[in-house]
């Protein structure tokens, strides 16, 4: 019997029910044949607490404490399951016997990260026996490359570095460029501050994109193939050292290799590590040793890249669709997400969420099954407040989306964006002015400084910000910062600029009386920003046990042994010691 | 390392080897082997993840334990790292969190020798494309 011990389900009284399982099994002299297990979380919070029996895999929700005497014998004794607790489809208004079935199961689905936790990374062995280098071979050997373009036209796939450029489209045009040498180029910057699936993805598949990427030359008739990664991921490094010296070796990269005629080699070049490197052209540049500053397009890289020739740039996320496009079929594809997103995305679950971690989904779930049902909600049962997608080029959502379907024109029409995946939640501790503060603060430090209104505007509008979040802002500032942001938007060089105000415009227009009670009533409701709050001691709490005097760091707590203490504001640093070491919750934030 | 000079050749290599890893793998197995993945992404490595597969695999060579150890790639549990999914002959496999030193002893002694589990067991929720 295994029990949710998930933080959810502990709040709805999952760890009594636990003991008292233990205890009726005990009582019925079953401890050999019946084990009582706590797990993690199953992720299905909303309808816990949990139990799943196995070998049978029978599903029992919304479990309590007082079950668990007719689990126990109905089930564990007499083989009968218990269909009061059983699982109702919401949608087929039928239980469900057992978890095999659930929809909820099929939330995930992983085609980027196929062999993620399933192979051995640097083992090529391991990646023929999971149908790698097939895909190639087929296309190498039984297609024309103009066909082999039009079956991931077909498929509809969407380049998952944050633009959602079609794929297919980008091959096309980059194969219509003649020159006497032409370029693939894989972008492993991956600079979005919390996004981590292409790192996972070539720390734990790094054969995948050496075979997408070999198919992308085959298609565009380009013989060499680029991955840029940064220096800070030296495993990803090291895994894909190997992956390449092993496919040499295999003859799988190289000269005409599988007998095709077609001869395609891949170096890695790394970079040192800036947001802006991920910029298609000031990638380019940087793999030239020049500057890494972007430069306007067009030309774009299909025309004019790397040394000046037709190159084509895709993300490590969307080469590993490209070998399961191949084997599966465009049609299969095509089959999976919404009408204009086709497939999955991976997202890097972080916030205040209970099941922090990498994910694939299907495009069309909605942020509520992503939050509440994948990721289990939110820490500690607080409420659910905003979720950022998209990293400092998307935006802050609220409850209001949160049944919106994921998928790249949806996240844009109501003011964020996919962006490479980075998701993070967060409750009601958090103020909204200060996370835009935050994501702007990394802005004007990778701003590469090439152009003003990204320059001087970011920097400008993190200074705003920072007035207002001391509560010195003034209504004519939030206007402001609204103008200041369109013009940023509009005028700006690159994507980094034309998307960073996003963080800033999205909490205005989805948080406004938050930067309103900052203005005009200089609070700060999250108790987030330290200017505006004030500690003081609840007078009929305290005990005057001392321990907050002795814990504060700047001396600013008085007060007898036994007596009432106080806090001095003038000297108060606002580090919240006092808070977290009171165990008589005399302390509060006004 | 020979080459593979054509698609016949990868397909032929692709059988013996599905064959020789689901051997390892599959219930049918004859020896029984245990196969123990540790997931070593960058994440799982900062938790310690090296260090428990280094301890697994002394230990089960000690304690005379048929097992394959082996490193894999990230399994997307970052809040539980590290992660160990180990699958015993004939039954489905199962994925252990917060495996520490005391938790991969228990791993070997309980459930790979009793079949007893563990708490702390990470129930799977996602589907792989060869079930669709
Ligand atoms: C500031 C900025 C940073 C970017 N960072 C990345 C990155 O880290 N990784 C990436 O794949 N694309 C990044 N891009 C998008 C690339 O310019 C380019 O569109 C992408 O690599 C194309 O691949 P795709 O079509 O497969 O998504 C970034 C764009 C901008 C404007």
């Amino acid at each position: 019997m295994l029990v949710c011990g998930g933080t959810g389900c502990h709040a709805s009284a999952g760890e009594l029910l636990f003991e008292n399982l233990k205890k009726e099994v005990q009582e019925n002299d079953l401890k050999d044949e019946v084990q009582v297990v706590a797990t993690g979380c199953f992720g299905f919070c909303e309808k816990g607490p949990i139990v799943k029996i196995i070998p049978d895999n029978t599903f029992y929700v919304q479990v309590k404490p007082e079950d668990a005497k007719e689990l126990v014998s109905e089930h564990a004794i007499k083989g009968r399951k218990v269909k009061r607790l059983l699982y109702t489809d919401p949608v087929k208004k039928e239980q469900i016997q057992d978890s095999k079935h659930m929809g909820f199961y099929k939330k995930q689905l992983r085609i980027a990260l196929r062999n993620c936790g399933m192979i051995d990374p640097e083992n090529i062995d391991e990646y023929l026996a999971a149908d790698g280098y097939e895909a190639m071979g087929r296309v190498l050997l039984e297609m024309k490359p103009e066909d082999a373009i039009q079956e991931v036209l077909d498929a509809g796939l969407r380049g998952r570095g944050g633009g959602g450029f079609p794929t297919g489209l980008k091959w096309q045009i980059a194969s219509k460029n003649h020159a006497d040498q032409k370029y693939v180029v894989c972008n492993a910057d991956e600079g979005d501050p919390g996004a981590f699936m292409d790192r996972s993805i070539l720390e734990g598949d790094p054969h995948t994109v050496l075979e997408a990427m070999v198919i992308n030359g085959f298609c565009i008739n380009a013989t060499k193939g680029l991955i840029y990664i940064r220096a800070e991921y030296p495993l990803a490094i090291k895994r894909l050292k190997i992956a390449i010296d092993q496919a040499r070796e295999y003859g799988l990269l190289g000269k005409d290799i599988l007998g095709s005629g077609f001869d395609f080699d891949v170096e890695i070049r790394y970079g040192a590590g800036a947001f802006v490197c991920g910029e298609e052209t000031a990638l380019i540049h940087s793999m030239e040793g020049e500057r890494c500053e972007p430069t306007f397009k067009p030309p774009f890289p299909a025309q004019s890249g790397y040394l000046g020739k037709p190159t084509n740039v895709n993300n490590v996320e969307t080469y590993a669709n490209i070998p399961v496009i191949f084997n599966k079929g465009a049609k299969w594809f095509a089959s999976i997400g919404t009408e204009k997103s086709k497939g999955t995305k991976v997202f890097a679950l972080a916030g205040k969420i209970n099941n922090v971690g990498l994910i694939e989904v299907p495009m069309g779930i909605t942020l509520r099954e992503v939050i509440f049902e994948i990721g289990g909600g939110i820490q500690g049962g607080k409420k659910f407040k905003a979720v950022q997608t998209g990293g400092p080029s998307g935006g802050c959502l609220t409850d209001e989306h949160l049944d919106t379907p994921i998928d790249f024109d949806n996240l844009l029409a109501v003011g964020s964006m996919m962006g490479s995946g980075g998701m993070i939640v967060m409750d009601e501790d958090d103020c909204m002015v200060a996370v835009s503060q935050f994501y702007l603060e990394f802005t004007v430090e990778e701003s590469c400084g090439k152009c003003s209104p990204c320059r001087i505007g970011n920097k400008r509008l993190y200074e705003l910000l920072g007035k207002i979040t001391k509560g010195q802002g003034t209504e004519d500032d939030l206007d402001n910062l609204r103008n200041l942001s369109d013009v940023i938007k509009d005028s700006s060089l690159c994507g980094l600029g034309q998307t960073s105000p996003n963080p800033v415009l999205s909490t205005l227009d989805n948080f406004y009386e938050e930067y309103l009670a900052h203005v005009n009533e200089q609070k700060c409701f999250a108790g987030q920003c330290k200017e505006l709050i004030r500690y003081e001691i609840i007078p009929e709490n305290c005990v005057g046990c001392t321990v907050c005097a002795r814990n504060c760091p700047v001396n600013c707590i008085s007060g007898e042994r036994k007596q009432v203490h106080t806090i001095d504001q003038s000297l108060c640093i606002k580090c919240n010691a006092c808070m977290e070491k009171c165990k008589f919750n005399a302390v509060t934030i006004i | 390392m020979t080459k593979i000079k054509s698609l016949a050749d990868l397909k032929k290599m692709k059988s013996d080897l599905q064959s020789k890893i689901s051997l390892r793998e599959k219930s049918e197995n004859p020896e029984g082997k245990v196969v123990i993945r540790v997931g070593m992404g960058t994440s799982g490595i900062a938790s310690g993840a090296k260090e428990i597969m280094e301890f697994l695999m002394e230990e089960t060579e000690k304690r005379n334990v048929d097992a394959i150890v082996t490193q894999t790639g990230d399994m997307g549990y970052s809040y539980a790292e590290p992660t160990v999914e180990v699958k015993l002959p004939d039954q489905d496999p199962v994925v252990f969190g917060d495996v520490d030193k005391k938790k991969a002893d228990n791993i070997i002694e309980k459930y790979i020798k009793n079949g007893e589990l563990l708490d702390g067991i990470i129930p799977q929720n996602y589907e792989t494309i060869d079930k669709k």
